[in-house]
């Protein structure tokens, strides 16, 4: 009963969707006024059947519902609640629905804030939106259905594959396809302005500050996703260059591009063309994630199973592109730009060459993922392309990008002077220098010299200018403190003060993968009951072994008290957890973190009797700054969204206000 | 006009994947069939040494397998049996050898399927390295000569076992 | 399972510091500006040499450990571990992986090079065990990219640029400017930068 209600549900929402492309365009085209007014209703619709459909789904789930193959396939009795509803996203077919429902939601969002500003281009932009979600409802109508009914019911269910049984789980999804979904809006925007021909500022600005927020969603989904893979696949690290990683990475890498040249068009006129084509890719490239994830082209940890999807998702993308790119083609002529530049120094070719690097970047991981395929199409062979070629390639394209960060928000638009640049940087400069003099007492590590001069810079560039603009505050106001002039700043300048936040994160992550990867320490030992362990500064002892039952898994666990300097610090639990319906036991890690190390236990393998015990122990350094980065640029970025408020300048006409802000920034 | 053939570049990359779809990406041809199959000597089970070198001459079946294997390694275990009754009288040897796993477990399994042809586990997994194994159940045929004739990845049926024995049996080397 | 445990020191990333390519920015400008201004270059010119060198530093200092852990860990990060998802060697917890690693460890010891290491694994498992394709035959493109899209790319960015440049040249400059006003303008602007 339920699974015939959900898949009718989704049927429904199809056709509600494919009127929703015919609608407007119709309308539009045939002066149908009555027609483009319906599709915003169309949207409200496709909403509420959406998330009808979901919280079907998600009942079904937490009733243990079996009679839906869906629920047998994803819980298992005894899963804890919160298990069962993030098995919501557990597996292809809910995954699926998420993403949907979180399209179908930021449609209407877009519809409510834009349909009386923008009426030109709303009706193509709901139009585009209602072709995506047109193409996610038919595959889970017809191929791919959350709804399918399982028959006979069986008694109890497999349960979710137990690694997605984590914390980071819960979100790394949720982020990520917010991420995903978000930059599908500036996409929707930018085909209406391209079908519509309306090629000014209005698509831009519509569209910043979705992009934002989808970057910050999508940024947040990869660190998570890193997160899962140290804390819950135990090999010690975070990033593996496995090919769905680099299919969430592409996106990320395309659509900072993307960020930055907004900025260009929004305050130059500048790269219209260029824009365009870079949405239009970003865009691509999280359509080809999903393609990667879901049809079984390359062997990633992450792919769900192997499905016939492949073939659905490629037409779509292709038709989609085409339609993209020949739309850009025809309006090619409408694009060219009347940008001018007084000098070869200045903003302009910085946030250039930031482009470059960051779409060279993204090629290269993109032909480096897809390489086996294309060596197997010409050759015949399987090749691999791992972490060594990835490593190689994007370290020092990312150092040149960490420079560019430091020095693009310090230098002018238009034309910077001699004078201006010596000013500037003359003092992040010798930081980093004497940054270097101090690291190179301690290591001649040449990633750790390089990261500790960039990262420097970066830091110096951003406290020096917040020092300028405290003392220019100071200065303006006589008598107002360093916090309140601080809280000025941030108030009056959102967007550049919150990207210096943003960019600092980025520090704090590159200085957090600098240590992780070029000091960890590993050893593997085997050490009895009651005997200690040294590893660096730790010793470990192993006390015991437990056995824990639970309905839907059971743990051996492995008892370790950690001491440092002779004091215990704290007591440690890696384990196995051994799941009903798979072959390899999951490991469970034991982490103890802190800001300046992590102690990272995997066990490797412990006597019936618990007598000994076999485990990697790590100590990786400078871990948790990566995640604090992920914290400050969540930090930076909500200051960036906050939208800003007149209230603060009450002397300063409207025009004024803006026209200060848009040179501050 | 001729601008809008630029959209078209995409059309490579599209067809691209379409081919990579027809594809299995675990499936990993083996270097080593056609090529002369490493020497190498295993302790059995029962405490006898299992040498390849003599058996130069004879028709080699080498199966890896581990009892933690499931289910392919018990749905293969008759099969193998059963192939094994049929062709000893001609010939034909086939040696088990047991992939990372604990003596107790593999005597349970072995026990369990009764198998009378030679086992024995592989110490480090030399053996397993030496031949390239990347998953159990893996089997390889060689031939009298010595060379590695087939390697089928996955569970064995009495059907493929028979094919290949019977082809080296009559002397038809052909690699696959 | 009483014994020692093997020992790992250090854990680097797969690095080949005779061949590292650095694209790191230097603080040398676009040197068309005329540098004869009165105080400060030389003293921006020293700061500007001075983290030059510095920056190119590593490349000249640094100089790679030989022991046999660093070795085995460097090799083992170039070979793919064959039963996990795009591990390397190194990297995988599982019990194959540590047993390829006794036996990297063992051929160093009896004193084969890297590359035999790696031709003895590829003889059992094909290319497909090295984590990087070797840099030869159709390969070559993935590794070719970078070099060839970074100056391409930059190239058309600055003649890009240059043509914005020409534009805002041939476009009329500003006015002449009152000499008092610009000053005054200029000291105000010193003070508020």
């Amino acid at each position: 009963m339920l699974s015939q209600l959900g898949s009718f549900l989704l049927t429904v929402a199809l056709v509600v969707a494919v009127y929703g492309i015919a609608a407007p365009v119709i309308g539009m085209r045939w002066r149908r006024w009555e027609l483009v007014a319906s599709t915003y209703h169309a949207v409200i619709w496709m909403f509420g059947l959406v998330t009808a459909a979901a919280l079907l789904l998600v009942a079904a789930l937490i009733t243990y519902d079996f009679s839906i193959a869906y629920v047998a396939r994803n819980t298992l009795r005894g899963t804890p609640l919160y298990y069962r509803v993030t098995a919501l996203w557990g597996s292809l077919e809910g995954s699926l629905l998420l993403w949907q429902w979180l399209l179908s939601l930021f449609s209407l969002a877009v519809v409510l804030a834009y349909r009386r500003k923008l009426r030109h281009i709303m009706p193509y932009v709901v139009a585009v939106l209602m072709t995506v979600s047109a193409f996610f409802l038919y595959i889970m109508v017809v191929p791919a259905s959350p709804f399918r009914p399982q028959f006979p019911v069986p008694p109890d269910g497999r349960g979710l594959n137990p690694l997605l049984l984590t914390t980071s789980m819960i979100f790394h999804p949720v982020f990520l396809y917010l991420g995903f979904v978000g930059f599908t809006i500036p996409f929707a925007f930018a085909m209406g302005a391209l079908i519509t021909g309306r090629l000014g500022e209005e698509w831009i600005l519509a569209a910043r500050r979705w992009t934002v927020t989808a970057w910050y969603f999508l940024t947040v989904g990869v660190l998570i996703g890193g997160w899962w893979a140290y804390t819950t696949l135990g090999w010690g690290g975070y990033w593996a260059w496995d090919p769905v990683e680099n299919a969430s990475f592409m996106p990320w890498l395309l659509g900072t591009a993307f960020l930055h040249s907004v900025m260009l068009q929004e305050h130059r006129k500048m790269l219209k063309t260029w824009n365009l084509t870079l949405i239009i890719m970003t865009f691509a490239m999280t359509m080809f994630g999903t393609f990667l994830t879901r049809s079984g082209i390359l062997s990633s940890v992450h792919a769900f199973s192997n499905s016939s999807l492949g073939s659905y998702f490629l037409i779509f993308i292709g038709l989609l592109l085409l339609f993209a790119l020949s739309a850009l083609v025809y309006r090619m002529d409408d694009l060219r730009g009347q940008a001018e530049l007084d000098s070869m120094l200045s903003r302009e070719t910085t946030f250039l060459a930031n482009n470059v690097i960051l779409v060279v970047i993204a090629c290269t991981v993109f032909l480096g993922t897809i390489f086996p395929v294309i060596a197997e199409a010409v050759q015949g062979v399987k090749v691999s392309v791992g972490a060594p070629f990835f490593n190689r390639v994007s370290v020092p394209l990312a150092y040149a990008l960490l420079v560019l960060m430091g020095i693009g928000p310090l230098i002018a638009w238009r034309r910077a002077s001699w004078d201006h640049l010596k000013r500037n940087f003359t003092y992040p400069v010798l930081a980093a220098g004497i940054m270097v003099g101090l690291t190179l007492l301690w290591t001649r590590n040449p990633y750790a010299l390089i990261s500790s001069a960039t990262c420097t810079f970066v830091t110096g560039t951003i406290v020096f200018e917040f020092y300028k603009g405290v003392y220019a505050r100071r200065k303006l106001t006589p008598g107002t403190s360093v916090p309140r002039a601080l809280w000025t700043l941030f108030a009056r300048n959102r967007r550049r003060y919150g990207g210096f936040v943003v960019h600092f994160g980025i520090v704090l992550i590159i200085l957090g993968i600098t240590a992780s990867s070029n000091f960890a320490v590993e050893q593997e030992v085997t050490v009895n009951r009651g005997e200690s362990v040294r590893v660096g500064d730790y010793d470990l002892r192993y006390v015991g072994m437990r056995a824990q039952d639970e309905v839907y898994r059971e743990v051996v666990w492995t008892d370790f008290t950690v001491l440092r300097g002779g004091r215990e610090v704290t007591k440690l639990s890696p384990g196995k957890s051994f799941h009903p319906n798979e072959q390899q036991p999951i490991a469970q890690v034991g982490i103890r973190s802190t800001p300046w190390e992590d102690l990272y236990l995997v066990l490797g393998s412990v006597e019936p009797d618990g007598s000994s015990a076999t485990l990697k122990i790590m100590v990786n350094p400078l871990v948790m700054w990566i995640w604090l980065g992920g914290l400050t640029i969540t930090l930076g970025a909500l200051i960036t969204m906050i939208p800003t408020r007149r209230r603060g300048m009450v002397s300063m006409p409207r025009a004024a206000a803006r026209a200060q802000e848009s040179i501050l920034s | 006009m001729k601008r809008f053939l630029i959209p078209l570049a995409i059309l490579p990359l599209l067809a691209l994947f379409a081919f990579g779809l027809t594809r299995d990406p675990r499936s990993i041809p083996s270097p080593l069939v056609g090529r002369e199959a490493p020497v190498f000597s295993l302790r059995l089970f029962d405490g006898e040494v299992f040498s390849l070198a003599a058996h130069r001459g004879d028709v080699v079946v080498l199966n890896f397998w581990s009892s933690w294997c499931i289910p392919a390694c018990y749905n293969e275990a008759p099969a193998l049996e059963a192939t094994w009754q049929r062709y000893r009288a001609r010939g034909v040897v086939l040696l088990g050898v047991n992939y990372q796993d604990r003596e107790a477990a593999a005597r349970d399994f072995l026990a369990k399927f009764q198998h009378t042809f030679p086992n024995g586990p592989d110490v480090g997994s030399k053996v397993a390295i030496d031949f390239g194994v990347y998953g159990v159940p893996e089997t390889f045929f060689i031939d009298r000569e010595g060379r590695i004739a087939h390697k089928h990845v996955g569970e064995v049926t009495v059907e493929v076992l028979v094919q290949h024995i019977e082809r080296l049996l009559n002397g038809s080397e052909r690699r696959s | 399972m009483i014994g020692k445990g093997s020992t790992y020191n250090v854990r680097r990333t797969t690095c080949d510091v005779r061949r590292a390519t650095f694209n790191v920015q230097t603080s040398e400008f676009d040197g068309r500006h005329s540098l004869c201004r009165a105080r400060g270059t030389t003293w921006y010119r020293a700061c500007s040499a001075f983290s030059l060198v510095l920056c190119f530093l590593p490349l000249v200092l640094y100089a790679a450990e030989s022991n046999l852990d660093e070795d085995v860990r460097l090799i083992a990060a170039q070979l793919r571990c064959p039963v996990c998802q795009n591990l390397s060697v190194g990297d995988s917890p599982s019990e194959l992986a540590r047993e390829m690693r006794a036996l990297i460890r063992e051929q160093l010891e009896q004193g084969k090079t890297p590359a035999q290491v790696f031709d003895y694994f590829v003889a059992r498992y094909g290319e497909w065990v090295l984590l990087a394709p070797p840099k030869r035959g159709l390969n070559l493109i993935i590794w070719l990219l970078p070099v060839v899209l970074i100056p391409a790319g930059l190239v058309m960015a600055y003649l890009g640029a240059r043509r914005w440049v020409h534009r805002g040249a041939a476009v009329t400059p500003a006015p002449a400017a009152d000499p008092q006003y610009a000053a005054r303008l200029q000291r105000e602007l010193d003070t508020y930068e």
